[in-house]
């Protein structure tokens, strides 16, 4: 215990430079995944069957298709059709697009768990899809949806990980340069679940905060 | 001129026609109440009227406007035409008196302050001036369909559809609901009611249907459709439902 308490102020500095990349790559993936999965959930819930079954199909098909495949496609793949991306820019569109299915079904289990009358309520004063859709059922969705969703920004903080496999010398590429450089396995990775851990915490209390608010404001 | 008009009204649920050429009209000012057994088609007839379902044969008009459910302007005649629910629907996230303003300031578009104005006196002429802050939940049943009537109110509709309105609520709650509703008929609110409440039918209606099997079989006054029904049907349900 003395001998990793020591060796934190030398290790902790280097695998900082980690967590940046770590939360650059988890929010512009949340970011991506919530507007792609909103964007799948409402094609779903459109009632026009074309764009449901498409919305159903995308789903289908990305969520089949593992993470770290996506990556290695639009890192790897996508250069030989023209279009190169960096490193960060491909984990980023990478995660976002392999989650987009999650979030798609998270909204869409908010959506439809909103009683049919209210539904019924918004059209009778004459509200048209995007005012039904904003002041009715998006609001009460939102308290459905919001633990799952918040149990899947968590995951997708955790799968940040996989960007390492595409070079992005995030939290954890950062740990393993580092702990076959340093031979100190034990501490480094220690220090590297930790800093997960520490990062996770607050979004999960966050999370819980934000449902206790919205319970009480009901 | 009818506010408004059924003509030939039939529906179908897949194969099932469940309305079987229903036409009536309602004249301004008038308060029709349907009355009938239990999958009748009353509510299905009543959700026609502002396009919460469609018809398959027919035409229902709205001074004069076809409730088309395909239509662009069918938001536009459902604002003319609001509904009261057996459930009541109130949005659970808003307020009483944000219940109310919702369809005039997101719909209607009308000043925000107007609005509001306007929604405090409603839900005080429904009696519930004190609870214009109180969430749907912490209302009564019987509280919450007085929103639900301001909230139609606020519309400033030119005829309201109550759909069984007071079906849902507890026996000593339904008074007050009436209540309300009896002092929109005396301030000539064109209302349609499906109710099941015979008292409210006839001391407030000017007219009676009577509707059994998805067929308008009887209409008339009150007192003659309540009191000397002509149709065998018609007098098999009122003796089943009154008290000898």
């Amino acid at each position: 215990m003395t001998h990793f308490l020591s060796q934190v102020p030398t290790y902790l500095p280097i695998l900082m430079q980690g967590v940046y990349l770590t939360l650059l790559v988890t929010l512009g993936a949340f970011v991506l995944a919530t507007v792609l999965g909103l964007v799948w959930a409402f094609m779903r819930v459109s009632g026009i069957a074309p764009l449901a079954w498409t919305a159903r199909t995308i789903i289908v098909v990305v969520r089949g298709i593992p993470g770290i495949v996506t990556l290695f496609y639009i890192y790897f793949v996508l250069p030989d059709l023209g279009l190169s991306l960096s490193a960060v820019q491909a984990a980023i569109i990478g995660l976002g697009i392999a989650y987009s299915p999650y979030m798609a079904e998270v909204f869409r289990a908010g959506i439809e768990a909103i009683d049919r009358g209210q539904t019924e309520a918004a059209l009778s004063i004459g509200m048209g899809w995007d005012l039904l859709m904003r002041r009715v059922v998006l609001p009460q969705a939102i308290r459905v949806a919001l633990p799952p969703y918040g149990s899947t920004m968590v995951m997708l903080l955790k799968d940040s990980s996989l960007a390492s496999t595409i070079t992005v010398a995030e939290l954890s590429l950062q740990g393993k340069l580092l702990a076959s450089s340093t031979f100190e396995n034990t501490t480094i990775f220690t220090l590297v679940a930790l800093i997960y851990l520490a990062m996770s915490l607050p979004l999960t209390a966050f999370n819980a905060w934000l449902e206790r608010r919205m319970r009480q404001a009901r | 001129m009818s506010i408004i008009e059924l003509r030939n009204i039939r529906k179908s649920f897949g194969t099932v026609e469940v309305i079987h050429d229903v036409s009536f009209s309602v004249e301004k000012g008038e308060v029709v109440c349907i009355i009938g057994p239990s999958g009748s088609g009353k509510s299905t007839l009543l959700r026609c009227i502002n396009g919460l379902e469609t018809y398959q044969g027919g035409e229902i008009t709205v001074h004069g406007e076809r409730v088309d459910t395909g239509s662009s302007r069918i938001r536009q005649v459902r604002a003319r035409v609001a509904m009261v629910f057996q459930r009541f629907n109130l949005f659970p996230h808003r307020t009483a008196l944000e219940n109310v303003a919702e369809g005039p300031i997101f719909v209607k578009k009308e000043p925000r302050e107007e609005v509001l104005a306007r929604s405090r006196e409603l839900l005080t002429r429904v009696g519930l001036g004190a609870k214009i802050d109180a969430y749907p939940a912490q209302l009564s049943g019987g509280q919450q369909q007085r929103v639900a009537i301001a909230r139609a109110l606020g519309m400033k509709p030119d005829a309201i559809l109550f759909d069984e309105p007071t079906s849902a609520l507890d026996p000593e709650l339904v008074g007050e609901v009436l209540a309300v509703m009896r002092s929109l008929a005396d301030e000539g609110m064109t209302m349609v009611v499906v109710t099941h409440e015979m008292g409210f039918a006839r001391e407030v209606a000017d007219r009676v249907l009577f509707l059994d099997g998805g067929v308008l079989v009887e209409q008339g006054p009150p007192d003659e459709v309540l009191s000397r029904p002509q149709h065998p049907r018609t007098q098999d349900f009122l003796r089943r439902i009154l008290p000898s």
